[in-house]
């Protein structure tokens, strides 16, 4: 399999009254053609400006990509001009928004924001597009589509609605989908309904695509690979096995002990990770994780720790090494 | 006084039970026009559901979003006026049970301060003009309970309890993160020494680290004091870590309740099994090998709720037509005195 997407250093901050947020960080990866990417990490870790920055949707003022390189099938989409971006966004790299920008227009039916981007971006004619509509609704499992196509949102119900979103994401068979939380706001039985279909059509059209969700349980379900983040960072990154099975950070490591599981006997009591997520303004020197973790040792105070390999596929930003508990 | 309604005792045959709810329901009206308003439907969001809840312990309130988890909270506390329903608390100081849904002003005043509840949402549930050391204190003043010196001590206590500094009481609701605005709703909830708490949702706003937190707080002041919990979430991995007995609601009415280990290991209505199944686990190798059910279609609208059982258009072992589109199936013990385990289902 090629790589799909590389990116490389991407930095994004905001520039506000209070100061500048560093929101992303300088952050570096690939995707894969056909795998599933899990983004983890807490509230305002950087998830979402982070894929917002691939497809430049950050608004400015007051945010900004500061440096980086977004290599789509080797384009550079930091550098390319706004109409060639026109063609990429919903067309070569779907989107799975749960928020504002991208969720339905309550004027306009469901077929025609549907046959919209199907005419725009494939050149189909209004019949062909209505059609390859229908089909696209059937696809996401909403039974009597061909009549749907002219419901208006409130119509539907906020399953639906999310399937038509998937429906509108997928519409011109994007070689890269970017779901961002798409089920959170959704019951467990329809998150895991169309959860479910998200992995389905992935596979049947190749899709690659970039989850991001902080349900561990989630990721551990439907990513192939991992990177959590911290802080604005890629901290830990790894197949989905490595990550679940042999952290590396203290914080994946406290995150994966402080949530209840199903399947395990239950425990007297939780384990937190103590203490509250950092400030992105003042970030102290040296790694943003110190102050809640339990491994510390002198460097980690002066010096961020960079991506160090610790297996196969497998890079842990930390001084530490959690298995021993001495220094690498 | 009467107690009338159907006697469902949930718990165990002998225990000492605090809370008796019977048939209780909430309808919500409907309405359409301005000059004359008229009632057009009823949103049917607790529908005559019976439980009952032992001193001391935690029953878990789970199911999807609508269901009725927070009517059935709220309709407990009267903060809603039931449409039917009795609501019986057991009353410390004469030992019997009192009926919340009879009483009135001074009386019920009383009671409420035995009653508290911590709201789902840290960000909205504050008022953000009153400081910190006021919204925890308020209750100490509306129930006569702490002046002057005394008032400040128990402020200074309670923040401590919670895991607060003191210093904090100065201190507006926006200067907090969502994990300390809960400590602070729950500083306010203990205030005035309540016997029975209604979580509502008190981590799912909070980021996963710090949910254990507050999760281990609730249980370290249950301990501490004595306290009865109804705990209302969606994630069943969190139900079943904090709860004793479990509950689960489908459109208006319980589907299941029974002990904790019974529920997660031999559940029985299919509802249940569908949204244990649901629950992803965050390990990609058990994940890799667990069967699912997927339900299908959408959650029905509480104005319109099926015939028969509730639950018949998603439910995948249905007896339709006839028996499951038809009848309502009872709310019935499957299991025995000592170990109850009720369910609604006529496939069981
Ligand atoms: N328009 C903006 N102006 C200023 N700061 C912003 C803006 N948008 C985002 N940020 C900041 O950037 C940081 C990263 O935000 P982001 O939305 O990427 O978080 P996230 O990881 O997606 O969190 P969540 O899980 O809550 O969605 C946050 O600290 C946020 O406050
Ligand atoms: N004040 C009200 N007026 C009219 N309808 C209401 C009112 N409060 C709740 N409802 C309706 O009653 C039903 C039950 O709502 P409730 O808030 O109890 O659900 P819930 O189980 O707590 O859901 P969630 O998990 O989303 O918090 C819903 O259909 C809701 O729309
Ligand atoms: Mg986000
Ligand atoms: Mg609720």
């Amino acid at each position: 399999m090629g790589v799909l997407l590389q990116v490389k250093d991407l930095a994004t901050q905001f520039f506000t009254q209070e100061g500048v947020v560093k929101a992303v960080d300088g952050i570096t990866y690939d995707v894969e053609e056909g795998e599933t990417l899990g983004l983890v990490g807490e509230s305002g870790c950087g998830k979402s400006v982070s894929a917002m920055s691939l497809l430049r949707l950050i608004p400015n003022p007051p945010g900004r990509i500061v440096r980086g390189e977004v290599l789509f099938d080797g384009e550079d989409l930091v550098k390319v001009d706004e109409a060639r971006l026109r063609e990429i966004r919903g067309n070569k790299i779907g989107m799975i928004f749960q928020e504002p920008m991208t969720s339905l227009n309550p004027v306009l039916t469901i077929g025609r924001q549907l046959t919209e981007a199907l005419e725009l971006h494939l050149g189909m004619d209004r019949n062909a597009a209505n059609k390859r509509a229908a089909e696209l609704l059937h696809m996401v499992g909403i039974p009597e589509a061909e009549t749907r196509l002219s419901d208006y949102p409130h119509q539907f119900s906020g399953g639906m609605r999310q399937r038509v979103m998937i429906a509108i994401g997928l519409s011109c068979n994007p070689r890269l989908l970017l779901a961002d939380e798409p089920t959170t706001a959704l019951d467990v039985t329809i998150q895991a309904q169309i959860l479910e279909l998200i992995k389905r059509l992935s596979r049947e059209l190749g899709t690659s695509v970039i989850l991001i969700t902080h349900n561990l349980g989630v990721v551990a379900r439907y990513a192939d690979r991992v990177n959590v983040m911290y802080a604005g960072r890629i901290i830990e990154t790894g197949t989905a096995r490595d990550i679940y099975g042999l952290p590396r950070h203290p914080y994946t490591l406290g995150l994966l002990k402080s949530v209840p599981r199903l399947d395990q006997a239950m425990k007297e009591k939780l384990d937190p990770i103590e203490g509250l997520p950092p400030d992105l303004i003042d970030l102290p020197p040296g790694c943003p994780f110190r102050p809640r973790c339990k491994f510390t040792i002198d460097k980690c105070a002066v010096e961020y720790p960079p991506l160090i390999t610790v297996g196969e596929n497998h890079r842990a930003a930390c001084w530490v090494d959690v298995t021993t508990g001495q220094a690498r | 006084m009467t107690i009338t309604g159907s006697n469902i005792t949930t718990t165990n045959a002998n225990d000492d039970i605090l809370l008796d709810v019977r048939d209780l329901t909430m309808f919500f009206p409907v309405t359409r026009g301005i000059i004359f308003e008229r009632k057009v439907a009823d949103v049917k969001a607790v529908d005559h559901i019976s439980f009952t809840v032992k001193r001391g312990e935690t029953l878990g309130l789970v199911g999807e979003s609508g269901c009725g988890k927070t009517t059935t909270g709220r309709a407990i506390l009267q903060l809603y006026k039931p449409t039917d329903g009795q609501v019986l608390f057991q009353d410390d100081d004469e030992g019997n049970f009192i009926d919340l849904t009879k009483i009135k002003g001074e009386r019920m005043r009383r009671m409420r301060r035995k009653m508290q509840i911590i709201f789902q949402d840290p960000y909205g549930s504050l008022n953000p003009r009153m400081s910190c050391g006021s919204i925890v204190g308020e209750p100490l003043t509306i129930h006569g309970l702490a002046k002057g010196k005394e008032y400040r001590d128990r402020v200074e206590e309670l923040l401590t309890i919670v895991g607060l500094h003191p210093y904090f009481a100065s201190r507006y609701p926006h200067e907090f993160s969502g994990g300390q605005r809960q400590r602070i709703g729950i500083a306010r909830a203990l205030a005035a020494s309540p016997s029975f708490i209604v979580c509502d949702e008190p981590v799912s706003a909070l980021d996963v680290s710090i949910q254990a937190q507050i999760i281990n707080l609730l249980e370290e002041l249950q301990a501490r004091f004595g306290l009865t919990y109804l705990f209302i979430a969606h994630d069943l991995s969190v139900v079943r870590h904090i709860s004793d007995r479990v509950a689960v609601m489908y459109l208006g009415k319980i589907a299941e309740i029974t002990d904790r280990v019974e529920l997660y290991e031999n559940p029985l209505h299919p509802y249940t099994k569908a949204l244990l199944s649901a629950v992803p686990i965050p390990d990609p190798v058990v994940e890799a090998t667990r069967e699912r059910i997927i339900l299908q279609g959408d959650v029905p609208s509480p104005l319109h709720p099926p015939s028969g059982c509730n639950f018949h258009p998603r439910c995948p072992i249905a007896l339709v037509p006839g028996v499951c589109n038809e009848v309502m199936p009872e709310f019935r013990n499957v299991g025995t005195a000592d170990n109850p385990h009720f369910v609604a289902c006529h496939r069981v």
